[in-house]
């Protein structure tokens, strides 16, 4: 790779270790796609919590704290896995609590800002077209390179903090051109109607054709789609494809027609996805006899918007006695839904609105799935339906109002 | 390039760490260190995993994909300060974070293969992967 005068600077310790480490890391992983050199970013997002940095991690941050390291640009961190005011009523591991506790007045140490949301693109920044950035958790990646434009690959924890202790990233993937070329052709015949649709249509089209630089193009999309829709269909084609970007003709800034979003090439496919295709996939779930005593609203963390939509259907209705609704959304919704009236009504109904977390790293989230007794998972998020299945639940995907239902009957049909 | 060479050696595309020798482990299924794995012991322990029951700690993992999220980046690390790290990971195809995780824990790593592991590599067998020479030869069959 090419460096500049600074970078060989770095690399000679002339701003200490930790970043002289940091950018060798970098290094070696650009060597390995062939960068040619760096590329400067203005915004980091990692993911930093005890559950994924285990306590390996946590000793690498002491020590990186311990060096006197500061991040050189705007650093914020995804969801985690405790929010502290529900650790006693959760019955989460209170040792691991005081761990995380620890790592969150490391990273502040580091100049982090624990913003502890999976939503920085609906919340904190939204970066503008061809602004590179490195942004760790999937969702947030493929919302950053498709919808706004912007240019960042998957980063994960220790190279986003590398990228924050540096200021660049290794010029590959996502950041160059070339890799932003749709790939595949997704002729959209159905017409999603709820977030719920949009994550099933990510489903579809991410299980088929795994691959990071897959870049599906979605034609003949109809109406315009709300930033939640985008957001639940990016978060899952980046859950089940690996897919860091996408474009929608007419709709994403890459992609004024077709052919400007397959950059003059043919397609290496076509797919057509149709509402029968969507109306199997929702009948595809076995409900198991039809007891469901969980719903989950996170995965992503939800808007405000999506925090009026449920608090207008629970609003005078009682959950289940014995079935649990929980909902994940970061610290500046929670409170913003407070003062709008919004949790209250979600509250009063029996549902309980967790902040700066995600439901699937919740610490614990296996053991309290038994200790609950929790089997079935009703959601509308399909990101979640993917990956909480790894603990052992059995997901179930239903559009929002059917959860909702679903709570407040305790029971789910077999479609 | 001898006989025995050209049987033997798999070509990489991509590489990254130090040589490294082992005993090689041959998945015919993707890997997420989160999701397939039991972080506190090294065994593959998702239900119906194509290697479950298997141990990756010391072995050299074959893998046609990679699967899973970002939060794979720091579980390198994390499983290489347990003690139960393989040596070496070669993929089919990966992405960034596998390679980003394993450039950070110094665990070896490749993508990209001349031809399917699968018909050249046992289980068991003993192989040594080369990142700077972009290969990987069978050094003694198990």
């Amino acid at each position: 790779m090419r460096l500049t005068p600074e970078e060989e600077g770095i690399l000679r310790g002339e701003r200490g270790e930790a970043v002289e480490e940091a950018l060798r890391v970098q290094l070696g992983v650009g060597e390995f796609f062939g960068a040619q050199g760096f590329v400067g970013v203005s915004n980091v997002h990692m993911m930093g919590d005890v559950e994924v940095m285990g306590d390996g991690g946590l000793e690498f941050l002491r020590r990186v704290a311990g060096l006197g390291a500061r991040c050189v640009v705007n650093t914020t961190t995804n969801a985690r896995c405790f929010d502290f005011d529900y650790v006693e009523r959760l019955n989460q591991d209170k040792e691991t609590a005081e761990k995380e506790k620890e790592l969150i007045s490391l990273l502040q140490e580091i100049g982090v800002m624990t913003t502890d949301t999976c939503i920085n693109y609906q919340s904190l920044y939204q970066p503008h077209l061809g602004e590179h950035v490195a942004w760790g958790d999937t969702g947030t990646v493929i919302y950053a390179n498709s919808i706004l434009g912007a240019r960042s690959n998957f980063e994960s924890g220790p190279v986003a903090l590398a990228t924050a202790l540096t200021g660049r990233t290794p010029a590959y993937g996502f950041h160059l051109d070339e890799r932003r070329k749709g790939k595949i052709l997704v002729e959209l015949e159905a017409e999603p109607k709820n977030l719920a649709d949009w994550g099933a249509v990510g489903k579809l089209v991410g299980e088929r054709h795994q691959n990071y630089y897959s870049v599906p193009v979605f034609a003949g999309v109809k109406g315009s789609p709300t930033a939640d829709d985008l957001k639940h269909l990016g978060a899952s084609l980046a859950s089940y494809g690996s897919m860091g970007m996408f474009h929608m003709v007419g709709v994403t800034p890459e992609a004024q027609s077709v052919e400007d979003a397959l950059g003059g090439e043919e397609p290496k496919e076509t797919v057509t996805i149709t509402d029968k295709d969507l109306d199997e996939l929702y009948a595809s779930y076995d409900t198991k006899g039809g007891s469901a005593n969980l719903v989950v609203f996170s995965g992503p963390q939800l808007s405000l918007y999506e925090l009026k939509t449920l608090s207008e259907l629970l609003e005078g209705e009682k959950v289940k006695e014995g079935t649990s609704l929980i909902i994940t959304t970061n610290r500046g919704y929670k409170s913003a839904s407070e003062k709008l009236g919004y949790l209250r009504k979600i509250e009063e109904a029996g549902g309980i609105v967790l902040e700066g977390v995600c439901f699937y790293i919740l610490d614990s989230i296996a053991r309290l799935r038994v200790e609950n007794g929790w089997d079935n998972l009703v959601t509308n998020s399909a990101k979640l339906a993917n990956i909480i299945a790894a603990h052992k639940f059995n997901p179930i995907l239903r559009r929002t109002e059917e959860c909702i239902e679903v709570a407040l009957t305790g029971r789910i049909e077999q479609l | 390039m001898s006989a025995r060479e050209t049987e033997e050696t798999i070509r990489v595309e991509r590489a990254a760490g130090d040589v490294v020798e082992g005993v090689a482990l041959v998945s015919t299924e993707g890997f997420s260190p989160r999701y397939d794995l039991d972080r506190w012991t090294g065994e593959i322990s998702r239900p119906g995993h194509a290697i479950e029951g298997e141990n990756i700690k010391d072995k050299i993992l074959f893998f046609p994909t990679a699967k899973g999220g970002i939060a794979a980046g720091w579980a390198f690390y994390d499983i290489k300060a347990k003690g139960i790290a393989p040596k070496a990971l070669v993929f089919g195809v990966t992405n960034p974070v596998m390679v980003q995780g394993a450039v950070f824990a110094g665990i070896t790593i490749t993508e990209g293969w001349s031809r399917a592991p699968s018909e050249v590599v046992r289980t068991g067998d003993i192989v040594r992967v080369d990142p700077q020479g972009k290969k990987i030869e069978i050094l003694r069959r198990g």
